[in-house]
């Protein structure tokens, strides 16, 4: 599944990117230096955090997008650091229904 | 603190040898830039390494500016700390136990660039393996005082008014019983949450050449060293 279907499906706003990338796990935590060596390639990662690093971890990590639960925003630095190289989502709900929710469509 | 002058600082700059550093961020060019500016003491403090601090403290002689060796440390909660010492050679001993301590991720060029050790003649010398940022060093912001003290060194928070890996940011409140006595501050306020009775600590955390601030951030020490510094620190 593309990171588009998924981000339709489960009702997240597509904040940045066209998600044409395949989706196959999904993986969640905060703590960047953690994701950065153990998030797997290709799954959607949920956070909290939304600032620039972000985006260079999921860069890093291979990811194929990053969800950002609670409502949360993305700084502009982040916005502008991810055109064109990350695919950003936007989930209203907490960080555990928001990964349920994927795995559910997984 | 009568006879003290206001020195122009600036106490948290970065190297080459940065990640998100600029590579014409030599240490030599830019404690020249800094001297260009007016400043009367700069800090180096590179992510999680002082490899480049020698160079540094070299290039500052020549050119008759304070220098300060130190660290930017990303505690195990990804707080940034600023690191200081009084000696280039204790600040490495210092960065090299926290280099060690990082996960072994490697840094990819491509995406953040090249880490460059420069040698005390400006010749490159060798690259770091381990990406500097983003990761995370074994030791916690409660330990770190006491880990820098033991290198005859001190430390406080760095970017107390950022988003992105600042103590108020990432914690939420600022802990009782943290032994610094300085916070660190971008911009020209200290955020609400800061605990009346630190000293601040405004700095520019350059990047790059250019980011480095004309005339500096005044602060009133004594001298323009590691001394002037603690000093001013330990005053009520």
């Amino acid at each position: 599944m593309t990171v588009r279907e998924l981000s339709e499906r489960c009702g997240f706003d597509l904040t940045c990117g066209e998600g044409e990338r395949e989706v196959s796990s999904v993986y969640c935590c905060d703590l960047l230096s953690i994701v950065m060596g153990r998030a797997p390639a290709q799954s959607a990662w949920v956070t909290v955090i939304g600032n620039v690093n972000s985006i260079a971890v999921a860069t890093l990590a291979e990811v194929s997008c990053i969800v950002l639960a609670e409502g949360f925003s993305y700084d502009a630095d982040a916005l502008s650091a991810a055109k064109g190289k990350v695919t950003l989502l936007t989930s209203g709900l907490p960080v555990y229904e928001t990964a349920c929710k994927i795995g559910a469509q997984l | 603190m009568n006879d003290a002058a206001m020195l122009r600082t600036d106490l948290h700059i970065h190297s080459c040898l940065s990640p998100c550093g600029d590579g014409a961020s030599t240490p030599q060019d830019l404690v020249g830039m800094a001297k260009l500016c007016g400043l009367d003491l700069i800090a180096l403090t590179d992510h999680n390494t002082a490899q480049n601090c020698p160079a540094a403290a070299a290039a500052a002689k020549e050119y008759g500016i304070g220098f300060l060796p130190g660290v930017e440390v990303t505690t195990s909660e990804d707080i940034h700390m600023v690191c200081l010492f009084p000696s280039a050679g204790a600040a490495v001993d210092f960065g090299d136990l926290i280099r060690q301590s990082l996960s072994p991720v490697e840094n990819r060029p491509e995406i953040f660039g090249v880490q460059q050790i420069v040698g005390p003649d400006g010749e490159p010398a060798g690259t770091e393996k381990i990406l500097l940022i983003n990761n995370a060093s074994r030791y916690s912001l409660d330990e770190l005082p006491t880990l820098c003290a033991g290198y005859g060194g001190l430390c406080y928070p760095a970017h107390v008014d950022r988003e992105a890996n600042g103590l108020l940011a990432v914690l939420g409140v600022w802990p009782e019983g943290l032994g610094v006595r300085a916070a660190e501050i971008r911009g020209e306020t200290p955020p609400a949450g800061v605990p009346k009775g630190l000293k601040i600590i405004r700095a520019s955390d350059a990047h790059s050449l250019a980011d480095i601030p004309e005339g500096g951030f005044p602060l009133p020490l004594r001298s323009a060293d590691f001394e002037g510094l603690r000093q001013w620190l330990e005053q009520k």
